[in-house]
């Protein structure tokens, strides 16, 4: 995935298993991997000749904002999926929050 | 009938609870003792409130909720929809009511975790593409992104996830007392105390008791979990994370949910000057009162009158 995020444009197996050079795979297993990432729905690929090239659906931030979203417990629907650390606080409350921190910081 | 009108007593003194039980303050100084109370509350309030309706529906066969269902059944599979005709008209009201409150319980239940295991997975499947590891804090998942965020993935094998936002925030110390804070989640399981409460104000999100019931759940095992971490941390610590994680949110809070600022100050508070823990006899008295809660109801079930 960070390959495909990394170069841009869409790759065949065989490119995508040239680039992972500090692991010597087997192009099977390249291409099964890439081939499961596409069922999940993370990569398309198109037909290029006789082969598939991939292509990321979503840039990574997206992935990455899309989990901070349920992480702060923004997506509006309520599922006890996580437990979170703390809650997302309004404007105001923040304020107070931020003044307690001082007092406690000073003692 | 005694059983019908128990049941319906039952079911109305569970909702009276909820509706109290919120503004009481000693949960706070018992938060698993709170917890079992109101796991015990949100139980029998189920079965009562189903049981009384059709205990009432099924008491010509005197036989009690459990055998008079069994009774109906098998008498209307063997005379067919004629055996209707000797049963009158709030009976059948009631036993339809009291079937389809109970389908209606249980399937909300089933439909959210079933959901929430669905979005665990969705979760996990992008946290193994995006998420990094870090030498520093081993075991932990990291999310490079600015905003400050803690928490965990629940499961059979939990992730504990914070985000890098997080790490620029948080004192070495701090981010320990944040780290044992999810491993109390993790070990206790609270997203399945969590689950049934939050699955109930799914299905009745304009119930205020419903509500109420489920952040003050949602709280005491915030504070459950603070208890365990601080056996293992510095409670002070783990009190200026906690209000570092507040100060530098101020993001906007989700439409139609309460920020939960006060609930930050109430655990700070108790993890700062921690009030004096509850009388032994009167903790006792509780759990004695959570366990006679959720037998009664299955005994009134199956109580024959």
């Amino acid at each position: 995935m960070d390959i495909l995020w990394g170069q841009g444009t869409p790759l065949t197996a065989r490119e995508v298993g040239k680039l992972i050079s500090d692991r010597d795979l087997a192009p099977t297993t390249v291409m099964t991997v890439l081939d499961r990432l596409t069922r999940k729905g993370f990569l398309t690929r198109t037909r290029d000749g006789r082969a598939w090239r991939y292509q990321p659906v979503r840039s990574r931030d997206a992935y990455v904002a899309e989990l901070m979203l349920e992480a702060l417990d923004l997506t509006g629907d309520r599922t006890a999926a996580l437990t979170r650390f703390a809650q997302a606080v309004s404007d105001d409350e923040a304020a107070v929050l931020r003044r307690a921190l001082m007092e406690l910081e000073e003692e | 009938m005694i059983a019908a009108v128990a049941l319906a007593l039952l079911s109305i003194g569970c909702v009276v609870a909820a509706w109290r039980l919120p503004s009481a303050r000693w949960t706070w100084r018992a938060p698993r003792t709170a917890i079992l109370l109101w796991q015990s509350i949100g139980l029998t309030w189920g079965l009562a409130s189903t049981g009384a309706l059709l205990a009432y529906a099924l008491q010509p066969y005197g036989q009690g909720v459990i055998y008079g269902l069994h009774s109906h059944l098998s008498s209307v599979l063997s005379l067919g929809p004629d055996s209707n005709l000797t049963y009158d008209l709030s009976r059948t009201i009631a036993l339809v009511a009291g079937l389809a409150l109970l389908a209606v319980l249980i399937g909300v239940l089933l439909a959210a975790l079933w959901q929430t295991l669905r979005a665990r997975q969705r979760h996990r499947e992008l946290l193994a593409l995006v998420a990094r590891e870090d030498p520093h804090v081993p075991g932990v998942r990291i999310l490079d992104h600015p905003g400050a965020t803690a928490y965990c993935v629940p499961g059979l094998r939990s992730e504990v996830v914070v985000s890098a936002g997080a790490l620029r925030l948080l004192s070495r110390d701090e981010l320990a007392a944040v780290l044992a804070h999810e491993d109390a989640h993790v070990r206790e399981r609270h997203d399945l105390v969590l689950l049934p409460f939050a699955a109930l104000r799914r299905a009745i999100p304009w119930a205020r008791v419903v509500r109420e019931a489920q952040s003050s759940v949602a709280l005491l095992v915030e504070m459950a979990a603070d208890d365990r971490a601080r056996r293992h941390c510095s409670p002070r610590r783990l009190a200026t994370a906690l209000l570092r994680f507040g100060a530098a949110g101020s993001l906007p809070a989700p439409q139609g949910a309460l920020g939960a600022g006060g609930d930050v100050m109430a655990r700070v508070n108790r993890l700062i000057s921690p009030a004096a823990e509850l009388p032994r006899l009167f903790r006792y008295g509780v759990v004695a009162l959570s366990a006679l809660l959720t037998a009664s109801a299955p005994l009134l079930w199956a109580m024959p009158h």
